[in-house]
């Protein structure tokens, strides 16, 4: 029962919200620098579109990317190590936030520059098929990477290549501040169908008709079909970036914002399982996130004296700075 | 000995990787017909899949080489021009190159990008004429530029096999080199080892790339006032300084001939490298690009432009009067 699809789902959206309220709360305490850019109220589209995924298939995540690596399925106190900077990380204290990846279990990363990856990923959607590895893949982007020339670049690759990548378009209303009316000229949709791309529009916050859209997409993927754009609306429940938190920047009124949270994955999700079923699994991601936090603070940081490490993947050293 | 010129050394370079490993595929534009003429034929031997001609979206695919070496494969990127270098310096320096840290060694990016006809091209003016492979080096990505048609072979070889991206220059003035080249002797050159191409006494010369050849010419011409060594790094990033230190012990002077603009070009990188651990008898010269230059359009102009013959016949003749 507490292994069903609604329950798994509810689990994911669950853990990613605790592990973005714990991330919070570690920025606040000094133990995470740099801030983070917090996946509040869109945990729905992660948790929606990798329950639709398979083990082996790919995705890129952004700099708001924690809930895209999560939900692929990577371990929450190696990925919590990795915020705090520690060698214990899942990239060894060595990308932080915005470039969490875990290449073992098809993420690619989280990419910082925006609107970079969908074209990164569909070259390896290809390779791996070439290989004779059927593989699909999802790459995850925001509302401000449409207006990319990369990413529109990306598109028109992959559609006459016919790469079988999902574009996820987390609308979430602003790039930074920059509201989607004064940036988007034509629709997000429309972006893709000139390409011949299908695309649909799908509410974000409800992670199971994420799940479904994304389910029926995946099927005609792996049946040979090309890529396809989802458009999840949604909401950000918190700031752009934690930054936000020190220096109020005035682009949404508190009634929208209230509006906007009043449609909470969360709690959408969370009413499909028994009160029981939802208390299970509270007490579990809490448990897992304690467990989290405690390793992630255990581990130790990284020696200065590997800094250089991994900048070559040949082996090159290069010479020092001093 | 039959002969061998540098683009068909390309060719064959590619031809051989393609055969030895299935891994190894082209993307660029107009490969299929060989517009550059370093592809011509590819096609036919490998098929589609191995020489995909490209719509001309250059972040597109010099990204989409970056996931296919994630996924395992050992892509080729062909540019028509030096200067969409610029266009994909993004995709190349924030993501093919910077992977393998960010990751934390996860992962390895194997690209070589290829430019065949880097530098002038005589009458092709601004937007096609520039030589930017001491940005590369700046930003620490393997960079070669061969000089000679076996070089140009051994290195291209090198590149595909090595597992980080390496940029290829292959200048436009070497394209039509010929050399005597017995075909079984056509070897992989490793990568960041330079080489002396003409031993001499009083003074060592690095030339870059087609600039070798003028070096070797300026030489002769000075041969009976001057001992010239020529040294021919081969592969600006990582520098053979160990070799060159070596010959600057010897000679004690130092000019470098370097096809950059001036400011943070090789040429002051070599130098002071060098000046880090070896004394001059005479402060050393460099020949390069003025600062900023855009190459002009009228052949007069963009001779002007570029570091030449006689500059770097005064720069030896005044370093050998300069004393310390
Ligand atoms: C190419 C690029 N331009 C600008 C930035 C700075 N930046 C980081 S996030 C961001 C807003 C992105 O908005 P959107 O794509 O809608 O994603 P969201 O933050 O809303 O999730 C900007 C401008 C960047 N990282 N990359
Ligand atoms: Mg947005």
């Amino acid at each position: 029962m507490i292994d069903a699809v609604p329950a798994r789902l509810y689990r994911t959206v669950r853990l990613i919200r605790r592990f973005e309220e714990r991330a919070i709360a570690l920025v606040r305490s000094g133990h995470i620098v740099g801030g983070i850019h917090p996946y509040l109220g869109q945990e729905g589209i992660a948790a929606g579109v990798c329950a639709a995924l398979g083990e082996g298939d790919l995705v890129t995540g952004t700099h708001r990317g924690h809930g895209h690596v999560l939900a692929k399925g990577a371990d929450p106190a190696r990925m919590m190590a990795e915020l705090c900077g520690r060698e214990t990380g899942l990239n060894r204290g060595r990308g932080g936030s915005m470039h969490a990846a875990d290449l073992s279990i098809g993420v690619l990363g989280a990419n910082a520059i925006v609107g970079a990856s969908p074209a990164i990923l569909t070259g390896a959607v290809w390779a791996h098929r070439r290989r004779g590895n059927p593989v699909l893949g999802a790459s995850f982007f925001g509302d401000g990477a449409v207006n990319e020339g990369m990413l529109l670049e990306a598109f028109n690759l992959a559609a006459l290549w016919r790469v079988p990548v999902l574009l996820v378009c987390e609308n979430n209303g602003y790039a930074t501040t920059m509201p989607v009316a004064g940036a988007v000229a034509g629709t997000i949709t429309g972006r893709a169908e000139a390409f011949g791309i299908p695309a649909v529009v799908v509410d974000g916050q409800d992670p199971e008709a994420v799940r479904q859209v994304t389910a029926a997409a995946v099927a005609r993927m792996r049946d040979g079909g090309g890529p396809e754009l989802v458009e999840a609306r949604t909401y950000r429940f918190d700031a752009h970036h934690t930054f936000e938190h020190a220096v109020r920047l005035d682009y949404r009124t508190p009634q929208e914002v209230a509006d906007g949270r009043s449609r909470d994955p969360v709690d959408i999700q969370g009413a499909r399982l028994s009160p029981a079923d939802r208390e299970a699994i509270d007490a579990e991601v809490e448990a897992t996130l304690d467990a989290a936090v405690a390793f992630a603070l255990a581990g130790p940081e990284p020696d200065p004296a590997g800094a250089l490490d991994h900048l070559y993947a040949s082996g090159l050293t290069a010479r020092g700075g001093s | 000995m039959p002969r061998l010129s540098y683009r068909k050394a390309l060719t064959r370079a590619l031809a051989d990787e393609m055969t030895r490993d299935e891994a190894v595929f082209l993307l660029g534009e107009d490969i299929r017909v060989g517009a550059s003429n370093v592809t011509p034929g590819l096609l036919k031997r490998f098929g589609p899949d191995r020489v995909r001609d490209t719509p001309l979206s250059e972040q597109a695919f010099t990204s989409f080489a970056t996931g296919a070496a994630l996924a395992g494969l050992r892509p080729v990127v062909e540019f028509q021009i030096p200067s969409l270098l610029f266009l994909v310096f993004e995709q190349i320096v924030n993501h093919a190159h910077k992977f393998p840290m960010m990751t934390g060694g996860q992962c390895a990016v194997p690209v070589t990008y290829l430019v065949p006809g880097s530098g002038s091209r005589t009458g092709w003016a601004g937007q096609h004429s520039d030589h930017p492979y001491s940005l590369f080096a700046h930003v620490g990505i393997v960079t070669v530029v061969p000089a000679t048609p076996a070089d140009a072979y051994g290195l291209l070889v090198s590149a595909i096999r090595h597992d980080d991206p390496v940029v290829v220059f292959a200048p436009a003035a070497a394209l039509d080199v010929r050399d005597d080249v017995d075909f079984a002797t056509l070897a992989p050159v490793p990568l960041g080892r330079g080489v002396v191409r003409r031993a001499g006494d009083d003074v060592t010369v690095v030339a870059v790339g087609h600039l070798v050849h003028d070096a070797l010419a300026v030489a002769e011409e000075l041969a009976d006032q001057v001992s010239v060594e020529v040294f021919d790094p081969r592969t600006l990033y990582p520098f053979d300084l160990d070799a060159l230190v070596d010959s600057v012990s010897r000679t004690g002077r130092l000019v470098v001939i370097d096809d950059s603009n001036r400011s943070c070009g090789i040429a002051a990188e070599i130098i002071t490298s060098v000046l880090e651990r070896v004394p001059l008898t005479a402060p050393p010269r460099r020949v390069t690009r003025p600062d900023g230059a855009v190459l002009p359009f009228a052949p007069v102009l963009d001779r002007a432009v570029q570091p030449g013959r006689e500059q770097l016949a005064a720069a030896i003749q005044l370093t050998m009067k300069d004393r310390r």
